[in-house]
């Protein structure tokens, strides 16, 4: 946990879908123009209380995630800032070219607030596991793509994806994370932030893998390795300056997520290690290019190497 | 609503010049079959209808029209340019680099334009989250969408059929091109769609068929009151090729380019009808 140094913030504890249920009342009780849907899953992506506040400013389009993208578009056009939520699997696939074509292409301010990201509902098995769709939104011009590592985070990166002009896309969770921050601070886009230095190895991750990236250094420090851990929750864009300044002080570098290996965050790392020739050694960790099983969170996170455990084991083996 | 009819015929014979002219003129061929359905269309919509401002394209009140099937642009554009929009010149930079107008509508390119569209199954999704802001606003502007028949055949398009009627979107009125072809061929052998006016009816619309290159039948249609805070969908049945008659009601007049002398011979008609 970062140690800020003040009185917590309420949010600390909660899964980060349920600060964005806060969050997301307390932001249109300030602005008007803030509307929320969803597609059949409104206690899921916890728009309950929102719809309790702003009866007028909810809809529920039924199971209909391409529709309910569209309309979202269609929303703008009255001036409207519309909360897309759903499940991140169907945002990202089943709405997938609405996301595309109608949302991204056209420049429009929707927010698409995934809950159920990664392997966070695991006994729902890989029809409803997202491990495809940061690489999906990363892939898409104009799209901001945000991940965010715990509920402060949440509650910090729910208000800037609100100010910014074009579209967002956040990806949360279903699980509670391990906490990172305490305290919400002084985001910005873009920025990657530097939670522990090390000297051996920098451990990048994102989302929820950044509370089990610290326990793994943790661990490794027992083992005798001091492992450094970054936290990118802005995957795209990214401070490309910011990320090569501080990996230029490592050896070795190993990405973290609860995603495909294949066009996530390792990707992201990856393409910023070769474009600025940087002399490290580097590996990705996260799903291998399979289709993930079904079971409890925490044994998915066993199961694939996730956990601060299976984390050690992957970097003692990467060094080895 | 205080039209003339007669007005409103002209501008519909010009849109058709227009997209003839383009067909003849532009680099590799236009959708001149499915252009030609809806001349009498926009001419309604953008010269009738529809409250609009070409000098303040932001303004709040403003009716929405969106062409789900973008590929309508040389119409639209047409009809955009007459109403003010833009420089009728536009249209003859039609599909060169980078222009302002384009096989599919590009917003960023197009003044005025609402919203981007070409692919297939998209618009009246959009259309119904349009009409539901303005229903928050207790706004008292309409959106009007333009849709294909063949876009009929995507699932996404009965999903927004289904939410509107659920949503009782009083202010949204669709108007169906119903042309009967697809790029391949008739929309019944390709993907049955009849009974049409039976499934809107069944998704909660209010239906009116009307012969779609009649204005006065056009405009009759938009003036009737939809009732019970339904959706109003127009079922406009049209011509494909209407104007060149060597391709009236053909499959093959979906996309070509026309050679000068057809088009001369179909711009003589229209001339002469005048």
């Amino acid at each position: 946990m970062k140690d800020q140094n003040k009185t917590q913030s309420p949010l600390v504890g909660l899964a980060s879908r349920k600060a964005f249920g806060k969050v997301i009342v307390e932001l249109a009780d300030q602005n008007m123009d803030i509307v929320a849907t969803t597609a059949d899953l409104t206690d899921s992506v916890q728009l309950g209380g929102f719809q309790e506040k702003f009866p007028d400013r909810f809809v529920n389009f039924g199971v209909a995630e391409q529709n309910m993208m569209g309309a979202a578009a269609g929303l703008t056009l009255a001036g409207k800032i519309p909360f897309v939520c759903t499940y991140a699997i169907f945002s990202a696939l089943r709405a997938c070219e609405q996301m595309r074509t109608d949302v991204a292409y056209n420049g429009l301010p929707v927010k698409i607030v995934s809950s159920h990201g990664g392997i966070s509902f695991g006994v729902a098995g890989a029809t409803h596991q997202a491990i495809e769709d940061i690489g999906i939104y990363r892939g898409i011009a104009g799209m901001t793509v945000l991940v965010p590592a715990d509920a402060v985070e949440t509650a910090i990166i729910i208000r800037a994806a609100v100010k910014l002009p074009g579209p967002v896309y956040v990806r949360l969770n279903r699980i509670t994370e391990k906490t990172v921050y305490t305290n919400e601070f002084d985001y910005q886009i873009g920025k990657p932030d530097l939670l522990r230095e090390g000297e051996d190895i920098l451990l990048i991750a994102t989302g929820a893998q950044v509370g089990e990236a610290i326990d793994a250094a943790i661990l490794l420090s027992g083992a005798g390795i001091n492992a450094g851990v970054l936290n990118i929750s802005s995957i795209k864009p990214i401070d490309q300056k910011a990320v090569v300044e501080i990996l230029k002080k490592y050896p070795a570098v190993l990405t973290v997520e609860q995603h495909s290996v294949i066009n996530g965050l390792g990707s992201a790392v990856a393409e910023i290690i070769a474009e600025n020739n940087l002399d490290i050694r580097f590996m990705r960790h996260g799903l291998m290019d399979i289709f993930t099983t079904s079971g409890p969170y925490k044994d998915l996170l066993q199961y694939y190497q996730l956990d601060p455990e299976g984390i050690q084991e992957v970097v003692l083996r990467f060094l080895d | 609503m205080e039209t003339n009819i007669g007005e409103l015929k002209k501008i519909a014979k010009l849109i058709r010049e227009d997209i003839i002219k383009t067909g003849r003129d532009c680099d590799v061929g236009v959708h001149l079959g499915g252009n030609l359905t809806i001349a009498e269309i926009m001419a309604v919509l953008f010269f009738g209808v529809a409250n609009l401002d070409p000098t303040n394209v932001n303004w709040k009140d403003r009716d929405r029209i969106i062409l789900s099937k973008g590929h309508g642009n040389v119409a639209l554009s047409s009809a955009m340019a007459r109403r003010g929009f833009f420089p009728l010149a536009e249209l003859e930079k039609f599909d060169t680099f980078n222009s302002m107008l384009s096989m599919h509508i590009d917003k960023h390119r197009m003044p005025g334009v609402e919203i981007s569209s070409g692919s297939l199954g998209h618009g009246l999704n959009i259309a119904v989250g349009a009409a539901l802001g303005a229903r928050m606003d207790h706004a008292q502007w309409k959106t009007y969408c333009v849709i294909s028949d063949g876009e009929l055949m995507e699932g996404s398009t009965w999903e927004a059929l289904m939410s509107a009627g659920h949503f009782k979107l009083e202010n949204l009125t669709a108007i169906v091109d119903r042309n009967g072809f697809t790029i391949e061929g008739d929309t019944e052998e390709c993907m049955r769609l009849e009974p049409l006016a039976a499934k809107f009816e069944a998704f909660n619309w209010f239906v009116i068929e009307v012969d779609g290159h009649d204005i006065e039948e056009l405009i009759n249609a938009f003036e009737a009151p939809s009732g019970d805070h339904k959706p109003k969908m127009i079922i406009a049945n049209t011509v494909k090729g209407r104007g060149i008659p060597s391709l009236e009601g053909k499959a093959s007049s979906h996309f070509f380019k026309i050679d000068a002398d057809e088009a001369n011979d179909a711009l003589a008609i229209i001339e002469a009808e005048k």
